[in-house]
């Protein structure tokens, strides 16, 4: 058996897995793909040798996960009601704690959004419209209510295609296959979709408050490095990030 | 039990699959018969390029092809200056997207089939005068007749469990980019487990019908051929 030594070393190197001694994993809704990137880094700095690993994707899609057993030590959701969900069903391990609230806004990579209305969006030179999916997506549902309050839905709907998170939406628009989309305000500001087109902030009386939350998940129950981060969030450096990437914070007026 | 989305998307795959399968059989063929008989060089990075599918990962090829199909994209601008308009988020452009996707499924099968028949037949009919078509469709397709239905199974099966290509490119339009893989994904998401077991439970059968199809199908060949 000359081939048996070999594989077998292979598959053990295959096997190992590197231990880290302080290590987390966040999984963060997408619409925090570029302000929570700057906050790790800057936990980073302040934490040392200190490993905080980040997976961004759909709020819904984390929460079936955690349930299973994931491998998540915090989960900051898009909408506080999935975090409330997963506290109810003892997947927790701290209190929700509400860290940001969003904002919705139209964003083109090809036209100029700032002078858009959503009653613009009715216009035929657009052909397409990206949204979040407003069956699971936060940032879809209010952007669904945000066209059903103006009385848009009707007109806009066949025009509406689904992205299965908000980041997802904004590539449809960042790639020019949706002329126009309904993104976050958080993803409109990062330095990758600023660079063009602008954007018009969505009144946000014409939707449900964007309220936001994060727990920590059972299984980093007496993780001290998890305890860390979620302090962190609340910290001046952090809020600062999040402040800058349009999140209204808790404890602070909203509607600016 | 099955709720209305849920037929529409079944429906949908089903029409996707069915018409992927009929264009692969027209494109697939040729191909299959080339890279079966040609002594080209050329036939190993065919090959090569038919089988990528095979293994690129399905969000590469959905990455491209959202780009190619874009605004910016040389088959976007062909499109576009056709008035065609955009391929992406819509029916078309999945079938094409899935055409490319499940050409592996169509052309290996086929070249497989058509290398076993082999030269000699091909001669038989040769010196009874037939044209080289005239052979290919009296001689070569009915003897490579398992050969083709395989692969119209196999073709028609691999478009239906097509996922992150259409996620990457479909934008979730219902009754046009909304199949039934995309439909379960989302019942998941939106924690709607008893529709995803449903749906999730009439693809497991149909899978499994379309296998043991195929292996019942393989000896009974065996033995005829």
């Amino acid at each position: 058996m000359p081939f048996f030594r070999p594989l077998l070393l292979i598959g053990a190197l295959l096997v190992a897995v590197s231990a880290h001694a302080g290590k987390i994993t966040v999984a963060a809704a997408a619409d925090l793909k570029f302000a929570m990137d700057e906050i790790v880094a800057r936990f980073r700095q302040a934490h040392g040798a200190d490993q905080v690993e980040v997976v961004y994707g759909s709020s819904g899609k984390f929460h079936t996960q955690i349930q299973q057993g994931a491998p998540y030590d915090l989960y900051f959701s898009a909408d506080i009601a999935f975090a409330r969900a997963l506290a109810k069903a003892g997947f927790t391990a701290s209190e929700v704690k509400p860290y940001a609230v969003g904002r919705i806004v139209l964003w083109s990579a090809t036209m100029d959004a700032r002078q858009m209305t959503l009653a613009g969006l009715t216009d035929a030179t657009i052909a397409r419209v990206a949204i979040a999916n407003p069956k699971h997506a936060p940032y879809g549902k209010r952007a669904e209510e945000a066209l059903r309050a103006s009385g848009l839905w009707e007109k806009v709907e066949p025009k509406l295609v689904y992205g299965e998170n908000i980041a997802h939406a904004a590539q449809f628009v960042q790639t020019g296959n949706a002329q126009v989309g309904i993104i976050a305000l958080a993803l409109a500001l990062s330095p990758e979709l600023a660079s063009k087109g602008g954007y018009w902030l969505i009144p946000d009386h014409l939707h449900q408050p964007l309220e936001q939350g994060f727990v920590i998940t059972r299984r980093a129950q007496g993780n001290a490095l998890a305890q860390r981060f979620a302090d962190y969030m609340g910290s001046p450096a952090a809020r600062a990030v999040m402040t800058r990437y349009g999140f209204v914070l808790p404890g602070e007026a909203v509607g600016k | 039990m099955l709720t209305d989305s849920d037929l529409q998307a079944i429906w949908l795959t089903v029409r996707l699959a069915g018409l992927v399968t009929l264009i692969l059989l027209v494109v697939g063929t040729p191909i299959a018969w080339w890279l079966a008989r040609t002594p080209s060089r050329w036939k190993g990075p065919i090959g090569a390029v038919v089988a990528l599918p095979l293994v690129l990962p399905p969000s590469v090829l959905g990455f491209y092809l959202l780009l190619a199909m874009g605004p910016s994209g040389p088959v976007g601008q062909l499109t576009q200056a056709l008035n065609l308009g955009l391929l992406p988020f819509t029916f078309g452009g999945l079938v094409i997207a899935s055409v490319f996707y499940s050409l592996p499924f169509m052309v290996q099968p086929l070249q497989t089939a058509f290398e076993a028949v082999g030269d000699r037949p091909l001669e038989v009919a040769a010196t009874l005068r037939a044209s080289p078509l005239d052979a290919f469709f009296t001689v070569a397709v009915p003897l490579a007749a398992p050969g083709f239905l395989t692969a119209a199974i196999l073709t028609f099966a691999h478009t239906v469990g097509e996922f992150g290509v259409v996620l990457m490119m479909g934008g979730n339009l219902p009754g046009i980019t909304r199949v039934a893989s995309v439909q379960i994904y989302d019942h998941v998401e939106a924690l709607e487990y008893m529709q995803a077991h449903r749906l999730s439970a009439v693809m497991l059968v149909f899978s499994f019908v379309v296998l043991l199809a195929l292996y019942a199908w393989r000896p009974q060949a065996r033995k005829g051929g």
